[in-house]
């Protein structure tokens, strides 16, 4: 597909999801379809498609350790392995696990290839698709936990503690009055802008470009929906609250009630939210998951030591070579071979 | 046939319980919602019970009207005085404006402040109207 239609459809796809709510609750009082039914039926999707998904993947049979060329492996004793690039025992898959999940390791390694100046190659260190992926990812799960104080009361510590240290640059006295109160977050902005950024690559760079499809547009689109509507919600258009955290709880405790005059920007915002939940075990989201089972980082590299029957082998009629002289021993004797067993 | 069932049925256990944690957090227990009081002699004596705008306007922007306040009271138009749009005259004050309606802090602002948790570090600085039980 053409990317500019591909941007087209899926932006429009988006915009359409976005304001289902918006005509959705002029034509007739939806609130509690779009406040309690979307949402249950969105969780229970995300959280069935979810372990759907890795109960499949668990059935995929992994005879073999994939090795990779990252670090030197273990051999002889005098050559020193890289025990985590290239690990051969549980510990060190573990370091190399926490570093790909943690710190993303292979998009650190990211390197681009260019000619310039002249038919003359260069690899060049290429961060920026790392430092956004990373600042895209912390923010978003940042917001995500921020966002437990709508779902629990009382609020546990770690999400007070966690929301003062992101609005701590306490912009009460921002430039603009009457738009620094309450205060800004940072990582809502960052997360706007991290997605902002990792939609722009999609269309600056030529061989990103080529190989982007809608499914990769759509939810960058989905995401960057759901933060423009928070932070509208947040610093702009506000909503009451209050009335939010009554439908959250009721949601979180079984007990669903539906607020008169929350806005429908909020009914936006959640609407948006659910499709995203929804969407996830379907799509390429789900690397969520999918991260913690990656054929090349979660084994051991013990091919060389440790003997890996592939499990649909099925039983094979073996000849061995004792069988073999036991059974052509005279005739090879008579031929001169030599035999092992005389 | 499932392999490696040992680790990654522990890994779904783990992220139902994340995902679910609201719900095992309050343990369907719903908090009473916040219900703030405005029975102080202030209101009480007032002709039309009003704030400064309408009560759903109020809910949703009085930080912001605070915010515009102190702007323009210590760095904008220094003006103390301002008149809503039916005529009503307030002094753009936190202690002298809202806080002489909203004499009863702990049983009004702090009752939807404590249950959004948020803290408004304002009163680090501004003194909150003695209350008497
Ligand atoms: C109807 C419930 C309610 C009442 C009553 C109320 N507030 Fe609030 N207030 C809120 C909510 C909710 C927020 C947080 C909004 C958010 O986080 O988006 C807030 C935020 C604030 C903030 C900004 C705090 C920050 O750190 O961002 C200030 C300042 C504030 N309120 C002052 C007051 C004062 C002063 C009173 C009493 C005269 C009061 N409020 C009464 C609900 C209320
Ligand atoms: C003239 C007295 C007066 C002043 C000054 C005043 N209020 Fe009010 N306020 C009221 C009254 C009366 C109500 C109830 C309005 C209603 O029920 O319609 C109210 C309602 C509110 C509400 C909504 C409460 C709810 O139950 O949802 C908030 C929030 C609020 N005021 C905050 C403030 C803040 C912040 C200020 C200062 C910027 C302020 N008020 C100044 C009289 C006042
Ligand atoms: C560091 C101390 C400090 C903090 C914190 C603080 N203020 Fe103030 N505020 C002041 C001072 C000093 C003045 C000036 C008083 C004057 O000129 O009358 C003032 C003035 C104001 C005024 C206008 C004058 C008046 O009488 O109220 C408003 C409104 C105001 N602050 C609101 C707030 C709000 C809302 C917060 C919390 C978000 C806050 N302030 C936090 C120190 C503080
Ligand atoms: C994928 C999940 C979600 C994402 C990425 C997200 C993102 C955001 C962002 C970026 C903001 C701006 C303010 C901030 O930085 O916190 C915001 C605000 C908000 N969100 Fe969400 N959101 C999500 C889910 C939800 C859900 C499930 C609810 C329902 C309770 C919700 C309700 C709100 C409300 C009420 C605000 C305004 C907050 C305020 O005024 O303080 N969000 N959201």
């Amino acid at each position: 597909m053409n990317f500019i239609s591909g941007i087209i459809l899926s932006f429009i796809t988006v915009l359409v999801l976005v304001f289902i709510p918006f005509f959705g609750m002029q034509v007739a009082n939806l609130q509690f379809v779009f406040g309690v039914i979307i949402p249950y039926a969105a969780i229970v999707l995300f959280l069935v498609g979810v372990v759907g998904r890795l109960l499949l993947w668990s059935f995929s049979a992994v005879p073999f350790r994939i090795p990779t060329t990252a670090g030197q492996q273990k051999s002889l004793p005098w050559i020193k392995p890289n025990k985590i690039e290239n690990p051969s025992s549980a510990a060190g898959v573990f370091g190399r696990m926490l570093l790909e999940i943690l710190l993303f390791r292979s998009l650190f390694r990211n390197s681009t290839m260019e000619f310039r100046e002249g038919p003359r190659v260069t690899y060049e260190w290429e961060k920026w698709l790392w430092l956004s992926a990373i600042l895209f990812h912390y923010s978003f799960a940042v917001v995500l936990i921020r966002h437990l104080r709508f779902f629990t009361q009382p609020v546990p510590a770690f999400v007070t503690m966690l929301e003062s240290l992101d609005a701590f640059m306490q912009t009460g006295i921002g430039p603009l009055p009457g738009l620094m109160l309450p205060g800004m977050y940072l990582s809502g902005i960052i997360l706007l802008a991290a997605a902002g950024y990792l939609f722009l690559r999609r269309v600056y760079i030529p061989t990103v470009r080529y190989i982007s499809l809608p499914t990769d547009y759509f939810p960058l689109f989905l995401i960057l929906a759901i933060a423009t509507t928070g932070i509208l919600m947040r610093y702009l258009l506000k909503v009451d609250v209050v009335g939010v955290k009554e439908l959250a709880l009721g949601l979180a405790t079984f007990h669903p009630v539906v607020p008169q005059g929350i806005g429908v920007l909020f009914y936006m915002h959640l609407f948006s939210v659910c499709c995203l939940f929804a969407y996830f075990p379907f799509s390429k989201l789900v690397h969520l998951g999918g991260v913690f089972l990656s054929p090349t980082r979660i084994m051991a590299n013990n091919n060389r030591f440790v003997r890996h029957v592939n499990p649909w082998n099925y039983p094979v009629k073996v000849h061995t070579y004792d069988e073999y002289e036991e059974e052509f021993r005279e005739k090879m004797v008579e031929a001169g071979i030599p035999v092992e067993k005389e | 046939m499932m392999y490696d069932e040992n680790k990654i049925i522990p890994m779904i256990i783990i992220f139902v319980a994340l995902v679910t944690f609201p719900l095992w957090y309050n343990l369907g227990k719903a908090a009473p919602k916040p219900d703030p009081k405005i029975d102080t002699p202030v209101i009480q004596a007032l002709q039309n019970k009003q704030c400064i705008e309408p009560k759903a306007a109020m809910k949703t922007t009085h930080m912001k009207i605070l915010d515009e306040w102190r702007n323009d009271v210590v760095r904008g138009d220094y003006s103390r005085q301002m008149t809503t749009a039916d005529g009503r005259v307030f002094e753009k004050s936190l202690q002298n404006g809202c806080m002489k309606c909203h004499s009863n802090k702990t049983k009004f602002c702090d009752q939807c402040h404590n249950y959004m948790e948020v803290k408004p570090f304002c009163w680090d600085c501004h003194i909150a109207p003695k209350e008497t039980n």
